[in-house]
C-alpha cells in the first residue's frame, strides 16, 4: 500500500481504482460469475485444480471484478469437473469436461471476449443459480 | 491486496464481539486453512451490521448469504458446505420470526430491507482498519473535492442548503453553526466530534466510529476548511475502547497518508486532529460541558450565549458536532445538497440512526429516511414484539425524551413531530416497551438517572429531579397521594423553564410524557395501590397458580430465602413473610405457574 | 501504602504535563493502580501546577474514578434503560446478594468490586453482566450463581 507516502488527489483515484474491482465482490456485482461446480465428483474430477487455475488467470489478467463461486453437484457427475459462466444480462453457459487448459480458454474468450467457447458447451440457460 | 473468490465479513461491533466475534473469526481463519482455501476467501472483521439481536453475525459475499447466531461449533461445517461445496446452509440462516423457511440473503430480510444507509453505507462492508478499504468506497472523494474546487464559503452553502441539522439531539442547522464559526476574527479556531454518547440505550455514535471512522474524520477535515481551524478534537467516552482503538488507527492511518497534518493531499491545508477520553459523565454530552472536559476541567455547563462558534475551546471560536452529523458531511459534499435535500422531510433532510431495543424482536441499529412512521420501524423493520406480547410506548431520545403510547404509532418520525408529540429526536435512542413495562417505573428510572448525573448547578435541576424523583418512588411504593400529579407536573415545569442547560431543560420530558399518555398508571399506583404491568415490587406479590403447577421443585431450587414449600408433585406454596419478591421462581418455572399478582387481588382470594 | 511515585511521574509525562491533559492522566493513574491513591492526586496537583482541590474536583466529578481500592474482579452491572425494561435491577439485586455488598463496594475479601454503569450499548444482549471486560449477556438470576463462580475460583497459574 502507500505506506508512508504522503497522498495527492490523483493518488487518491489510483488507489480507489486499484482497489475498487477488489471490493466489488462485496456488493456482489461483478461483469461475470463463474460459478464451479464442487460436489464430491467434481471435486474427485479435479474441481480444485480448475477452481486454481480460473483464480489464477483473473489474477494474472488484473480484471479483478469476475466474481467465483462454487456450487453443489450439478447432476451431471460424468461431465465433471464443470462450471457455469454467467455474463451480466446474458443466460448462464454450462462447460463440463474441463481441464485448466479449457477454463483458461474459457476465461479468455468468453469472460473476457464475450464468445462462447462452442465446442466446450453442455448447454445453454436452463437452471437459475441460487 | 489481491483477488479472493469470496469474502467472509464478519461482524466486530461491540455487540456481536461481546458474543465472540472474535473467536468465530479465529476458527474461520483456522478452518480455511485446514480445507487449503487461504488463496481463495478472504475473512475481514467488519464494523456493526446492525442486527445485534442476531450476533455473533457472518455475511458470506458475493453470495450475500447472511449467517447468524454461530458459534465456534458450526465453522466447519459452514466453511466445507459452503466455501468448498457452494451450498449455502440452512440451519445457520435467520428465519423470521413465525415463519419456518430461513432466508438467505441479507438483501432480503426485513429488518435490513427497509433501510437507507448513508452514514452507515459502509457497515458491515470495510474493514475499519484499513484506510484503502474506505478509500476503495469513494473514501475521501469529498475531501479532494472541498480542498481543490470549493471555497469555504461554498461549502457552508452546500451544507446549509442541504438541510442538516445535528445529529446530536437539538437538531440545530450545521450550516448556521459553521457559518457563525466562519465569520468570527479571533484565530485559532476548534472543532470538536462530540463521541460523549451518553444517553442509556443509544449506541449509534459508537457503531458509527467502529464501523467508520474514516468517515467522521473526513467530515471534520472538511468542516475546518469551512470554517478555518487548524485543530481538532475527537471526544470518546472511555466506555467505548472499541471505538477509541479504531479512531486511533484511522487518525494515525490518516496522518502517515497526508490526509492529516500540514499540507493535505498537496492543498496547501493543514490540520490535525487529537483524542480525548471521556471519563463517565453523562453532562458531558451538552457542548459547553464538553469544552470544559476537553480543557481537562469539571464538565460543567455554562450560560450560553455567547456560543461555543464565538467563544469556545480556551475561548477561541469552536464548532461542536456530533458524530453522526460528522460522518454524514462527506456524503452531501460527494453526491451534492440537492440529492440530500431530496430525502426526509420538509423541515427534516436526509436520514437518521436509531437504535432499537428492549421489548422488540429484532435489536438493533437502522438507518431510515427521515419522516418515516414509528410503525413501520418498530413493526416493519423491528419485527414487532416478542413473545405475543402488546406494544404499549416506545421511548425516544433517552433521558430528555419521552414516551410515546400506541396511538402515536402513525406519527412521522423527524425533529418537529417528535417535539410537538412531548419526545424529542435526541440521539436517536429508541426503547420499545411491552405491557409488561410500568410506565412510573420507567419514569422513576429516568429521574434516578438524571438526578444522579444532573451536575448541581443549577438549584432548579439539582433539587427539581431529586424531589420529581422522590415522588416518583413513592407512587411506586404505593405511598403516592391525588395530589402529587399536580405537583410533579408543576416540579417538571419549572426544572425545564429555571435550569441552564439541555440536561435541565428537558429533564421533565420522562414525566410530563408518561403522565399526558399513560396518567391511568400513575392513578393505578395512587388510588388502587396497585401496578398493572407487575413491576413495582411493593404493590406486588408472587403467588403459584395452583391449576399449572407440577411441583417439579425447580422454584423451590432457585429460592435464595428458602421462601418456597412443597415436596416432589406437590403443588408449592411461597411464604410470602420471607419472600423478598426477588424473581427467581418465576424466572425458573418453565410452567408459567408463578404469576405477579396486586397485593389486594390476594387478599380477596 | 506508598505509592510509586517514579510511576505516578512517568504517567503525568507521557501526557506532557499539561492541565488540559488531567482526565487522561487521572485515567491512566486509575488502570495502573485501580483507583486513585491520594498520594498520586497530590503529586498530580504538585506537577501540573495546580490546586489540590481541583484536581480532586475532577477526581470525583467523573464516575470513572474510584478514590478506594477496587477488588480484584470489577463486576459491571448495565443499567441502561433497555436493560432495565428487560430485568437488568433484578440481576443487580441478585449480585448484591451473592456478593453481600450494595452497588459501588468492594467485597470484605477484596475480590469483587460491585459498579454499575447507564449503558454499555449492546443492548441486544441485555440484561448484561461484564465481570473484567467478559460480558456476560441475557444474564438471568439463575446464571449468576455460575458466572461468579467462574471468577471465585483461584486460577491455576
Amino acid at each position: 500500500m502507500a505506506g508512508t507516502k504522503k497522498l495527492r488527489i490523483q493518488d487518491l483515484a489510483k488507489i480507489r481504482e486499484k482497489t475498487k474491482s477488489l471490493m466489488a465482490i462485496r456488493e456482489g456485482e461483478g461483469r461475470a460469475r463463474v460459478t464451479v461446480h464442487m460436489g464430491t465428483c467434481g471435486i474427485a474430477a479435479g474441481a480444485r485444480e480448475i477452481m486454481e487455475a480460473l483464480l489464477d488467470e483473473i489474477g494474472r489478467a488484473k480484471i479483478q471484478d469476475v466474481i467465483v463461486t462454487t456450487s453443489g453437484c450439478a447432476g451431471l457427475c460424468n461431465k465433471e469437473p464443470m462450471a457455469t459462466v454467467e455474463i451480466k444480462n446474458q443466460p448462464p453457459v454450462k462447460y463440463g469436461d474441463l481441464t485448466p487448459e479449457k477454463i483458461k480458454k474459457i476465461f479468455v474468450q468468453h469472460i473476457l471476449g464475450g464468445q462462447m467457447v462452442a465446442e466446450l458447451v453442455l448447454g445453454v440457460g436452463s437452471e437459475t443459480m441460487y | 491486496m489481491k483477488h479472493y473468490r469470496a469474502h467472509l465479513l464478519v461482524c466486530a461491533g461491540t455487540g456481536c464481539v461481546s458474543c465472540g466475534s472474535f473467536k468465530i473469526k479465529e476458527a474461520l481463519e483456522k478452518e480455511i486453512k485446514t480445507r487449503g482455501l487461504q488463496d481463495e476467501v478472504q475473512v475481514v472483521a467488519t464494523g456493526c451490521n446492525g442486527f445485534c439481536e442476531r450476533g455473533p453475525i457472518v455475511l458470506v459475499q458475493p453470495d450475500g448469504i447472511f449467517y447468524q447466531l454461530l458459534t465456534v461449533g458450526d465453522v466447519p461445517h459452514l466453511v466445507e458446505e459452503h466455501l468448498l461445496k457452494g451450498r449455502p446452509v440452512k440451519k445457520l440462516m435467520y428465519v423470521p420470526p413465525a415463519e419456518k423457511q430461513p432466508v438467505p440473503k441479507m438483501k432480503d430480510i426485513e429488518f435490513f430491507k427497509h433501510q437507507r444507509l448513508i452514514v452507515l453505507r459502509n457497515r458491515g462492508r470495510i474493514d475499519p482498519e484499513k484506510i484503502e478499504e474506505y478509500i476503495a468506497f469513494d473514501g475521501y472523494e469529498a475531501l479532494g473535492k472541498a480542498l481543490t474546487e470549493m471555497t469555504p464559503a461554498a461549502i457552508i452553502d452546500e451544507i446549509l442548503f442541504s438541510g442538516l441539522r445535528g445529529r446530536g439531539g437539538a437538531g440545530f442547522p450545521t450550516g448556521k453553526k459553521w457559518a457563525a464559526c466562519a465569520k468570527e476574527k479571533a484565530t485559532p479556531k476548534y472543532l470538536i466530534c462530540n463521541g460523549d454518547e451518553g444517553d442509556p440505550g443509544a449506541f449509534m455514535d459508537r457503531s458509527v466510529l467502529e464501523a467508520d471512522p474514516h468517515a467522521v474524520l473526513e467530515g471534520m477535515v472538511i468542516g475546518a476548511k469551512a470554517i478555518g481551524a487548524s485543530k481538532g478534537f475527537v471526544y470518546i467516552r472511555h466506555e467505548y475502547p472499541l471505538a477509541l482503538k479504531r479512531m486511533e488507527i484511522a487518525i494515525t492511518q490518516a496522518r502517515e497518508n497526508g490526509l492529516l497534518g500540514q499540507d493535505i493531499l498537496g492543498s496547501g491545508f493543514d490540520f490535525d486532529l487529537e483524542i480525548v477520553q471521556g471519563a463517565g459523565a453523562f453532562v458531558s454530552g451538552e457542548e459547553s460541558a464538553l469544552i470544559a472536559s476537553v480543557e481537562g476541567k469539571i464538565a460543567m455547563p455554562r450560560q450560553r450565549p455567547p456560543y461555543p462558534a464565538q467563544k469556545g475551546l480556551w475561548g477561541k471560536p469552536t464548532v461542536i458536532n456530533n458524530v453522526e452529523t460528522w460522518a454524514t458531511v462527506p456524503n452531501i459534499i460527494r453526491r451534492g445538497a440537492d440529492w440530500f435535500q431530496g430525502l426526509g422531510t420538509e423541515t427534516s433532510k436526509g436520514t437518521k440512526i436509531f437504535a432499537l431495543v428492549g421489548k422488540i424482536a429484532n435489536t438493533g441499529l437502522v438507518e431510515v429516511p427521515m419522516g418515516i412512521t414509528l410503525r413501520e420501524i418498530v413493526y416493519g423493520i423491528g419485527g414487532g414484539i416478542p413473545d405475543k406480547r402488546d406494544f404499549k410506548a416506545v421511548q425516544i431520545g433517552g433521558p430528555s425524551g419521552g414516551c410515546l403510547p400506541a396511538k402515536l404509532l402513525d406519527l412521522p418520525v423527524d425533529y418537529e413531530s417528535l417535539t410537538a408529540a412531548g419526545a424529542m429526536m435526541g440521539s436517536g435512542g429508541m426503547i420499545v416497551m411491552d405491557d409488561k413495562t410500568c410506565m412510573v417505573d420507567i419514569a422513576k428510572y429516568f429521574l434516578n438517572f438524571l438526578q444522579d448525573e444532573s451536575c448541581g448547578k443549577c438549584v432548579s435541576c439539582r433539587e427539581g429531579t431529586q424531589r420529581m424523583y422522590e415522588i416518583v418512588k413513592g407512587i411506586t411504593e404505593g405511598e403516592g397521594k391525588e395530589s402529587d400529579l399536580a405537583l410533579l407536573e408543576e416540579l417538571a415545569q419549572i426544572t425545564k423553564d429555571a435550569s441552564m442547560c439541555g440536561l435541565g431543560q428537558t429533564a421533565g420530558n420522562p414525566v410530563l410524557t408518561t403522565l399526558r399518555y399513560f396518567r391511568h398508571e400513575y392513578e393505578a399506583h395512587i388510588l388502587d395501590k396497585r401496578c398493572p404491568a407487575g413491576v413495582c415490587k411493593k404493590l406486588i406479590r408472587y403467588v403459584v397458580l395452583s391449576e399449572k403447577c407440577t411441583g417439579c421443585l425447580s422454584c423451590k431450587k432457585a429460592c435464595p430465602t428458602e421462601a418456597i414449600k412443597g415436596t416432589l408433585k406437590e403443588i408449592h406454596l411461597i411464604d410470602q413473610s420471607k419472600c423478598i419478591k426477588c424473581g427467581a421462581c418465576k424466572e425458573a418455572c418453565r410452567f408459567e405457574a408463578i404469576e405477579e399478582q396486586r397485593e389486594e387481588a390476594i387478599q380477596i382470594i | 501504602m506508598d505509592t510509586d511515585k517514579t510511576k505516578v511521574q512517568s504517567l503525568i509525562d507521557k501526557h506532557q504535563g499539561l492541565k488540559k491533559n488531567l482526565i487522561a492522566i487521572l485515567l491512566d493513574i486509575q488502570e495502573s493502580f485501580n483507583y486513585l491513591p491520594p498520594d498520586a492526586l497530590r503529586q498530580v496537583a504538585k506537577s501540573l501546577g495546580m490546586p489540590l482541590i481541583d484536581v480532586c474536583g475532577v477526581a470525583t466529578f467523573y464516575r470513572a474514578f474510584s478514590l478506594t481500592p477496587r477488588g480484584k474482579h470489577i463486576c459491571l452491572v448495565c443499567l441502561g434503560t433497555a436493560c432495565h425494561v428487560r430485568g437488568g435491577p433484578k440481576i443487580l439485586e441478585e449480585l448484591e446478594r451473592k456478593l453481600d455488598v450494595p452497588a459501588g463496594e468492594t467485597t470484605k475479601d477484596g475480590q469483587f468490586t460491585l459498579e454499575t454503569v447507564a449503558c454499555l450499548g449492546c443492548c441486544a444482549i441485555g440484561p448484561v453482566v461484564v465481570i473484567d471486560g467478559e460480558y456476560h449477556g441475557h444474564a438471568t438470576i439463575r446464571k449468576i450463581g455460575p458466572i461468579l463462580t467462574k471468577y471465585q475460583k483461584p486460577q491455576a497459574s
